[in-house]
């Protein structure tokens, strides 16, 4: 093994490669070779850093600096002057947006400073595609201890003492949810992966198997051990490409490794494991319908019970688990339930992580401790608000969850108060809504999404989703009726109370909850036609100030429908009726006479 | 490595003691720390042979828990290649006009047995 006195780590997570990563490690060989640094300065591509924002991110060790937004084209400065010379460059340092200060080093920036990195300990820090560099962070280690040391019961017990609750919405025990399947009689288990993340937005599960996949097929083996199962699936969308490569390249090194397979470790425990890619159907993250899914049949849920414990995968006892929940598996075998316990709350131990995105100046991926407020992920790891504007929301859980406003800036985020305030907790969307977003177009954005998800099996998920969403419709167009609140109100509750599975469960949630929060602007819909946020475009009136217009008739010539009127050095003026309300004229107004609203 | 397969947990064990250098540039611990001059001034003067013999000596000795660091010119050009050795706690120490005989007295006394080699040393830092 040679010696490499400087670590150059390229974030390949699927943000910063699609800000042109690929591109810039391969300047980086080129570079480096040039100047005959290629043997002492070693290249590696990583799993996601977090900071989406400030892709590509490039971190140079041992120094530890952290270079933001880097392209193609600066990297020969980065090798000229910090690799070869030992000076850093300071216009590629990441930018603090509070202080506006320039930070040089990971550990300072406020982003991390906040933050506990768990589960994402080694994302962005080794290179997911070298079992090595897992085995080197004490990678596999849990597994040993668990199977040729501990029993399958004494496992299960160190996961319930640890109090892991399921990351992937539903908080359920993991290890109660684990005791069941492994009390259920039989010789054939099975344990599951569900990765089919599928909330907008939502990219946590990614993220990990991207950037550290031997955890979550190290958490499964262990889970597995305890089941008594001997075979596993990992289902996966086939829209993650690059997490299914990865994953890919894990079980094959694993394999070549003897730690999958047969007699693992030189213990009678055997596992198999197998990725299945589904198609993106955001009904198959239901753990009935994937599993029909992997089944070859449609991926629809079914009625339970019976739970998959007791009959799950081809009629045999299955386990489910989250990406995010199994990852979290090694870490707390290997450090014990004590160590993990004594982060979080009361009844929400450990870490969360949330994809962060939306209106925050620093989006990207963040794992923080449990019972952290939503102010300190806002304002503290996220920066704030963009254009410093106020704050009106937060969407959290995806489509299923609900919106806390600014009285619930300081709550808590743990799965009880998160559910008592009308949201849930759910696999980890964040997404942060200023006052330039119309709430009400918000809840309809999401109820689309899950109308459209809808698989159809009920009724109430099929047709109320549908009823819902074409009075939401109606609403953000200007033709609302005062009626249309209670029949939201009675449709949410219906749905909700009926539906088949947590599709149609939890579906009607943004709207129950911004009509909860955010009624007025309903109101203002309906009553006023009037959009306050000035976000439905519909409801949008595009006037020209007489007072202001100077007559240039830019806006008239910029119009794409012809609807401006008006003589030159005249007041001009808009024809509603044909306006299409492109906003055309607004942009290209020379001394801002024209206004929206 | 011809065979593959790990077999127990020691065989693990021995394999992670192995792979433990493969990350441990990255690794924030403590570390001995060694920083060349490699301003233009530095580079003149023959650092870069000097960064080939730490890095060669290094191999040699299997010294995988230290970091080599660059930096720019201090204005002491006259006596470059200047090499630093900073141990956990202790003081910043400067040789001066190293050459690359000079490195492995200096990683064999200094950064190994903590002993300073004053024949070579410049100043100290604390």
């Amino acid at each position: 093994m040679a010696l490499y006195r400087a670590h150059v780590l390229i974030c390949h997570g699927t943000g910063c490669a699609s800000g042109g990563s690929p591109k810039v490690l391969e300047t980086f060989r080129e570079e480096l070779q040039k100047k005959n640094l290629d043997k002492e300065v070693l290249v590696i591509a990583t799993g996601c850093h977090g900071m989406c924002e400030f892709g590509p991110i490039v971190v140079v060790y041992p120094e530890g600096t952290f270079y933001s937004q880097v392209k193609p084209e600066d990297v020969a400065e980065i090798v000229e002057e910090h690799l070869y010379k030992g000076r850093i460059v300071n216009r590629l340092l990441y930018k603090e947006p509070i202080s506006a200060q320039k930070v040089c080093h990971y550990k300072e920036i406020p982003f991390y400073g906040k933050q506990h990195r768990i589960v994402l300990s080694n994302c962005g820090y080794i290179n997911p595609d070298n079992i090595d560099e897992y085995i080197s962070r004490d990678g596999y280690q849990a597994l040993g201890k668990c199977i040729t040391e501990m029993s399958p019961a004494a496992v299960i017990e160190e996961m319930k003492k640890s109090g892991l609750r399921g990351r992937g919405g539903g908080g359920f025990p993991t290890g109660l949810k684990w005791s069941f399947c492994a009390a259920s009689p039989g010789n054939k288990k099975y344990v599951i992966c569900n990765a089919d993340e599928g909330d907008p937005g939502a990219f946590m599960d990614r993220s990990i198997l991207e950037g550290d996949p031997h955890a979550v097929l190290e958490g499964m083996m262990i889970g597995a051990y305890a089941m008594g199962a001997d075979e596993g699936y990992i289902y996966c969308r086939a829209e993650y490409p690059l997490a299914i490569k990865r994953l890919q390249t894990a079980i094959h090194q694993a394999t070549e490794y003897g730690l999958l397979g047969e007699n693992v470790l030189g213990t009678d425990f055997s596992f198999d494991l197998h990725i299945k890619e589904g198609a993106g159907a955001f009904v198959c993250g239901e753990e009935t319908a994937l599993m029909a899914s992997i089944e070859g049949q449609r991926g629809m849920p079914r009625p339970r019970p019976p739970f998959p414990a007791v009959k799950g995968l081809w009629g045999k006892p299955t386990n489910i688990n989250n990406v995010e929940t199994w990852a979290n598996v090694p870490r707390i075998m290997l450090q014990g339930a004590e160590c993990f316990a004594a982060m979080g709350t009361e009844k929400s131990k450990g870490t969360k992580v949330f994809a962060l995105t939306g209106k925050v100046k620093n989006t990207g991926l963040v794992e923080v401790p449990m019972g952290i407020t939503i102010r300190e992920i806002v304002y503290e790891i996220g920066g704030g608000i963009i254009g410093d504007k106020k704050f009106k929301a937060v969407q959290i859980g995806g489509p299923s969850g609900g919106c806390l406003v600014e009285e619930h800036l300081d709550l808590p985020v743990d799965y009880e108060s998160l559910t008592a305030a009308g949201a849930i907790m759910g696999s980890g969307g964040l997404v942060v809504l200023d006052e330039s977003n119309c709430m009400v177009d918000t809840a309809k954005f999401f109820l689309e999404f899950t109308q459209r998800e809808s698989c159809g099996k009920c009724v109430p998920c099929r047709e109320g989703t549908k009823k819902m969403l074409d009075i939401l419709t109606r609403i953000t167009e200007g033709n609302g009726k005062p009626e249309d609140l209670d029949t939201l109100q009675y449709l949410g509750e219906q749905i909700k109370a009926t539906s088949l599975c947590a599709l149609g469960g939890t579906a009607p949630n943004p709207v129950l909850t911004t009509l909860k929060y955010f009624r007025h602007e309903y109101e203002a819909h309906i009553n006023e036609k009037r959009c306050p946020a000035g976000a439905c475009q519909s409801l949008l009136r595009y006037t020209i100030d007489p007072a202001k217009c100077i007559g240039c008739t830019k806006c008239a010539r910029n119009c794409p429908v012809n609807c401006i009127s008006g003589k030159v050095k005249e007041p001009h003026l808009i024809d509603q009726e044909k306006c299409i309300k492109c906003g055309a004229c607004m942009a290209n107004c020379p001394v801002g006479a024209i206004s929206k609203g | 490595m011809t065979e593959k397969k790990i077999r127990s947990l020691d065989d693990l064990r021995k394999l992670k003691e192995k792979t433990g250098d493969l990350t441990s540039a990255r690794s924030e611990d403590d570390k001995v720390k060694i920083i060349l001059g490699m301003g233009t001034c530095g580079i003149a003067a023959g650092a870069r042979e000097i960064m080939n013999a730490v890095l060669k000596e290094l191999e040699t000795r299997k010294l995988h828990n230290v970091a080599v660091e660059t930096t720019g010119c201090i204005g002491m050009c006259q006596n470059e290649p200047l090499l630093d050795v900073i141990r956990p706690g202790e003081p910043r120490i400067t040789y001066c006009l190293v050459t690359p005989a000079d490195v492995t007295r200096i990683i064999s006394e200094h950064v190994v047995n903590g002993r300073i080699v004053q024949d070579k040393l410049f100043g100290r830092a604390d």
